[in-house]
């Protein structure tokens, strides 16, 4: 290792693109059976037979939240989201239990929680598990809770909340599931998405590409407003050509029923 | 040139210094688990703490392409304090985790029943659980320290080749090394070590089992000291070897003895959009 390289944000599952959120845990379980080394793949395979024949809690450390802990080692860092997920399923865990073995976990144990979240529960009781994620500054952890399990359950304050904490974060929005469906029509989304560019562009700084994108999946753009009348009239705002930001080529677009008024802009705002 | 520094206490420090050690080098730390300089008050306390060196700490590192490690355990000091003592239950539950590659910061402070206890308790911990352990020698009553903290070693089941003695000096080498013990020096801008007295000891006792470290925390002290260290040996006519040894393969023979240690760090480039600390910053 001498260099860093590739974006921690995007779990190492394989194929590339997926994650095993996203994956049917049939598929994922191949998948390891087919890539594992000899050794990690006998690990595994017990694992999970210890996972199934011993769910539940019992003792100091169940035994397979043992292997919990040491998936990573064992299969190592490509494949260990994956092996935690199906260890999860063979343990049959519950919200409680994976409540318990999140907050004991590493932040990689954690990740592998919320990627099996919307595999192994169909209410919305290990919400409190995401929005823990959702609170950290860990991007690993902020990608892996705008998955599936969150486009389903996640309210919608808390949702436009995460999709923005992705943009100032540099999660990729292709992380965000079900993020065209949620993003459709959502005014309030595309109102606070106007005025981070505007903030941004206040402040002489660029908009992160992404934004574009969502502002766009709203459907709420009006292409005939092209500036912002906030950020051109302050004068405090410096202009895209003497900043080096790019063109603010992003306008507001109100929520329906607001009669065409803009809030103020708060170029002056902490980020973070 | 690669380093290791084998004893950092990264909570205590800034991004910067990340920036700075990669800069100089470092590629890998372990940061064992120490005080704070505020007492705790109670075990859950250091539950966010060995939390955190699972978790934020880690992440923080690799951002600057340093792969972070861990040693956990009640340390010397809060040893003393029963309500920080139950700590020791939580332990095995811990211990299990990948990145954590030994058993520390354990050993003296004022050499205390209650210290004797943690100490033994904490050395059948590694053994327990196949790692080996990081001993710091107390920095009053330094020698006395080190033969008491050397008897209760070879009373406890972790073999004397498994265990880092810590912040030694010239009165304690000696002792150390024939104890068949990992070496490790502790370079500080003014107590502990220092670069040119760390060159006396590796020609006196030579680079074999040596490992230096910065224990950087939040006293006077440089996490740049490993370099400095690096820099001095080659200047005083050791090898570019004999560097590599001291700062690279023997801190990755030591912890290597976990079979837990991940050298590969995997983080966005520094102006990539992922990097949240740069631009949780701006």
């Amino acid at each position: 290792m001498t260099h860093p390289h590739a974006a921690p944000a995007i779990p190492e599952a394989e194929p590339a693109g997926t994650t095993p959120a996203r994956t049917p845990l049939d598929v994922l379980h191949r998948h390891l059976d087919t890539h594992l080394e000899a050794t990690a793949r006998v690990w595994f395979r017990r694992a999970l037979d210890e996972a199934a024949e011993h769910p539940g809690t019992h003792g100091p450390i169940s035994v397979w939240e043992l292997r919990l802990a040491e998936a990573g080692r064992r299969c190592g860092g490509r494949y260990a989201d994956a092996a935690r997920v199906l260890i999860l399923r063979a343990a049959r865990a519950d919200p409680e239990s994976l409540a318990r073995v999140y907050f004991q976990g590493t932040a990689e144990e954690r990740r592998a929680v919320l990627h099996a979240l919307p595999h192994l529960v169909s209410g919305p009781d290990a919400l409190p598990l995401v929005e823990d994620a959702l609170r950290t500054h860990d991007t690993r952890l902020v990608a892996a809770a705008v998955g599936p399990y969150a486009a389903r359950h996640l309210d919608a304050h808390a949702w436009r909340h995460a999709v923005l904490k992705c943009l100032f974060a540099g999660v990729p929005v292709d992380e965000v599931a079900g993020l065209e469906q949620r993003a459709r029509a959502d005014a309030e989304l595309a109102r606070m998405l106007g005025d981070y560019a505007t903030e941004r562009t206040a402040a002489g700084r660029p908009v992160p590409r992404d934004l574009h994108r969502v502002l766009t999946l709203t459907g709420l753009t009006d292409p005939t407003a092209l500036t912002d009348p906030t950020a051109v009239t302050d004068p405090n705002a410096p202009t895209s050509t003497d900043s080096g930001a790019p063109t603010p080529d992003l306008h507001r677009t109100d929520p329906p029923g607001t009669g065409g008024s803009h809030r103020p802009a708060h170029p002056h705002g902490k980020e973070s | 040139m690669r380093i290791f520094d084998p004893h950092i206490h990264m909570t205590s420090r800034t991004t910067d210094d990340y920036e700075a050690m990669h800069e100089a080098g470092v590629r890998a730390v372990v940061e064992p688990a120490f005080w704070l300089g505020q007492p705790r008050t109670s075990a859950a306390s250091f539950l966010d703490y060995f939390d955190s060196l699972l978790g934020w700490e880690p992440f923080r590192a690799a951002q600057y392409g340093i792969a972070h490690h861990c040693a956990l355990a009640l340390n010397p000091k809060e040893a003393n304090d029963p309500r920080c003592a139950a700590v020791l239950e939580e332990l095995p539950r811990y211990l299990v985790k990948d990145h954590v590659v030994a058993v520390g910061e354990i050993g003296y402070d004022s050499m205390t029943p209650a210290e004797d206890t943690a100490l033994a308790a904490q050395l059948q911990l590694a053994a327990d659980h196949a790692l080996p352990a990081l001993v710091h020698t107390p920095h009053r009553d330094k020698l006395a320290g080190l033969h008491r903290t050397l008897d209760v070693v070879r009373e406890s089941a972790l073999p004397p080749d498994r265990v880092l003695l810590d912040h030694l000096n010239e009165t304690t080498v000696k002792e150390a090394k024939d104890a068949d013990c990992w070496l490790g020096f502790s370079v500080y801008p003014d107590t502990k070590m220092d670069e040119t007295r760390m060159i006396g000891i590796l020609r006196l006792y030579g680079p074999e089992k040596v490992l230096v470290n910065s224990a950087a925390d939040w006293g006077r002290s440089d996490p740049l000291k490993t370099r400095r260290v690096a820099d001095l040996m080659l200047a005083s006519g050791f090898t570019a070897d004999d560097v590599d040894l001291v700062l690279w393969r023997n801190p990755v023979a030591f912890f290597g003895l976990s079979g837990r240690l991940a050298l590969e760090v995997t983080a966005p480039d520094p102006t990539h959009e992922g990097n949240s600390i740069l631009r949780g910053g701006e």
